[in-house]
């Protein structure tokens, strides 16, 4: 894609691209560039001098039993926090897509906790399950329920889930509920006539067309469950009880800040980056095709 | 299973018991959703002692004032003020930082011929795939070679580093009508002079779109101010909240906690709500 008219000159273009590309150099390749090189070094313990080990660190961590935990624990994690942030928006849109009067005004009311910060999020649910002072907390204990999310490792995973999936409802519902409102009355209406029920309607109509859509909230919620949900984890459980919530942006995190294993957690993020780029290039692959929803 | 022989049911949308049902099921889901919040604020409105005897009160009590003031004044470590006004400067230097980046280097691309060009259009977009999460630890060193840490500086550079925002106004110029450009040409204008007068006016509702999202991105930050902030009066406001919690067993002062969440909560809350239109399109398009 090129401009017909261009305007000429080259020194006032190369000013304008100036900051821009200043800016990624020093704080995007640059520092992409050091973590590609470190992962192929472990340096000595007084950080004086680095040995190179070549894909020794890779190699090194795919043996590693707590990094394999970890990814488990990043698919299942990831796979938990889409579905518990994708259904329950999908069932809201559903049913607000059918109310004539007043479908904008639940609109507006569940978009916000879209605002929220997933570290704010994570001190709300602390504060419900806390194990002193939490309401929910409080009222399992009366029904016989005596939750732990500090001992339970189970139960530490299911708080970060919904923690993190909560405020994804309002992003979901969002794009879903525009979705729902693209499709032609018409198509559902003459279903309707046809004598298909509801749920056959659902089925054969309206999943099949919100299909683009659908593909593409699961990226996008895979990608945020990645990467964005440290604030949650760090808030709630800091990885624990026994790494069992640690996720892998999580443990390039624990392992280069708090442990300073240089060498592992360059080579952790080279790892994420492959991961990123592959689900970006996914990504890319069906945004053509939810254009033309 | 099509039912033939019921009457056309038609009922594209819900009447009478339906409808209803339709309205309970949505009230109930802004309900829940809307839980944590309403506890946290009720928390942020009652003493510590009705805290710490569970259960809590569900209802808001009369501390609101000595909570909120106790917080924006003194805080824990620092005041809550000045931590606001530190998620203040980060998010707007963020939001308009990588606009003005993005706005002159789309501008560049796209209205101009140079050498390098394809070079510089991929390596921008190349910065596309990569969030802070994964680069932290080198770019921790870069700022703290720079003598960064703890400064403005520091909290928002790294951050303005990609280029979505560029993909965005790349996009939207294409769409100009090339008459535009060639009016001003013909009539002497210079290439500055044709972006002010021309493209930045017709830009203006997507540079708001575009400043809605990116100003909640930068408040919302928590790793990056977590690691380069370690004066507490560098602080912003959603990091700092995970520091007032005492590190052995002493109990949280959950008032002033809760407090602090909800002021964490209420700028970007009205930015969505007060801007919900600009909110969706800039939504929808930046994940274009």
């Amino acid at each position: 894609m090129e401009k017909r008219v261009t305007f000429k000159g080259w020194l006032l273009p190369l000013l304008l691209i100036a900051p821009q590309v200043i800016i990624s150099a020093i704080f995007f390749f640059y520092p992409a560039g050091q973590a590609i090189w470190q992962s192929l070094f472990i340096p000595d313990p007084f950080g004086l001098s680095m040995q190179y080990v070549g894909l020794g660190n890779f190699e090194y961590l795919l043996s590693d039993p707590y990094y394999r935990t970890s990814f488990l624990t990043t698919a299942i994690f990831s796979t938990l926090v889409t579905l518990c942030s994708m259904i329950p928006a999908l069932f809201l849109a559903v049913v607000a897509d059918r109310l004539i009067k007043g479908a904008g005004v639940y609109r507006t009311m569940l978009i916000w906790p879209y605002a929220v910060a997933p570290a704010i999020a994570g001190v709300l649910w602390l504060f419900m399950f806390n194990t002193r002072v939490g309401v929910v907390s409080w009222y399992l204990g009366h029904l016989g329920y005596d939750w732990n999310h500090v001992l339970n490792g189970g139960e530490a995973m299911g708080l970060v889930v919904v923690a993190s999936a909560w405020g994804r409802i309002s992003y979901n519902f969002l794009f879903f509920f525009a979705a729902l409102q693209a499709i032609p009355k018409s198509v559902i209406e003459a279903a309707a006539i046809d004598g298909a029920r509801f749920w056959r309607r659902f089925w054969t109509i309206v999943l099949p067309l919100l299909s683009p859509t659908t593909f593409f909230l699961l990226v996008v919620n895979i990608v945020y469950a990645f990467f964005e949900t440290f604030g949650v984890i760090h808030t709630i459980t800091s990885g624990g009880p026994q790494q069992s919530t640690t996720i892998l942006v999580y443990k390039v995190f624990s392992d280069g800040f708090v442990g300073q294993d240089l060498g592992s957690s360059a080579a952790q993020s080279v790892i994420l980056l492959v991961v990123v780029g592959a689900l970006t290039v996914f990504q890319f692959k069906f945004v053509e095709r939810r254009v033309h929803y | 299973m099509t039912h033939r022989s019921d009457p056309p049911p038609g009922m594209v949308e819900k009447r009478g018991a339906g409808l209803w049902l339709s309205h309970v099921m949505m009230i109930c889901g802004v309900l829940i959703v809307f839980f944590p919040i309403w506890l946290a604020f009720v928390a942020s409105t009652v003493t510590q002692p009705e805290i710490v005897q569970p259960p809590m009160p569900l209802w808001p009590g009369d501390q609101f004032f000595n909570n909120y003031r106790e917080a924006l004044l003194s805080g824990v470590n620092v005041p809550v003020a000045t931590m606001l006004l530190n998620s203040l400067i980060m998010a707007m230097g963020i939001a308009i930082g990588k606009i003005i980046i993005s706005l002159l280097s789309a501008f560049a691309i796209v209205y101009f011929k140079f050498p390098g060009k394809m070079i510089f259009f991929w390596l921008i977009f190349l910065t596309l795939m990569l969030p802070v999460e994964v680069r932290i630890v080198p770019t921790y060193e870069v700022i703290a070679g720079f003598g960064m840490l703890n400064s403005y500086g520091g909290l928002i550079l790294p951050l303005i580093a990609s280029a979505t925002a560029t993909f965005l106004f790349r996009q939207f110029f294409m769409t100009v009508p090339d008459e535009l450009a060639e009016a001003a040409r013909v009539d002497g204008a210079s290439p500055m002079r044709f972006f002010w007068d021309i493209l930045f006016p017709m830009s203006r509702t997507n540079i708001a779109a575009l400043f809605v999202i990116l100003f909640i991105y930068g408040w919302n930050q928590y790793l990056w101010p977590l690691l380069i902030t370690t004066d507490p009066e560098m602080n912003t406001i959603v990091m700092g909240i995970k520091q007032m919690f005492p590190s052995g067993d002493d109990v949280a002062n959950w008032p002033v906690i809760m407090a602090t969440s909800i002021l964490a909560m209420i700028p970007p809350v009205i930015v969505v709500i007060s801007m919900q239109k600009l909110f969706v399109r800039g939504l929808v398009d930046s994940e274009k």
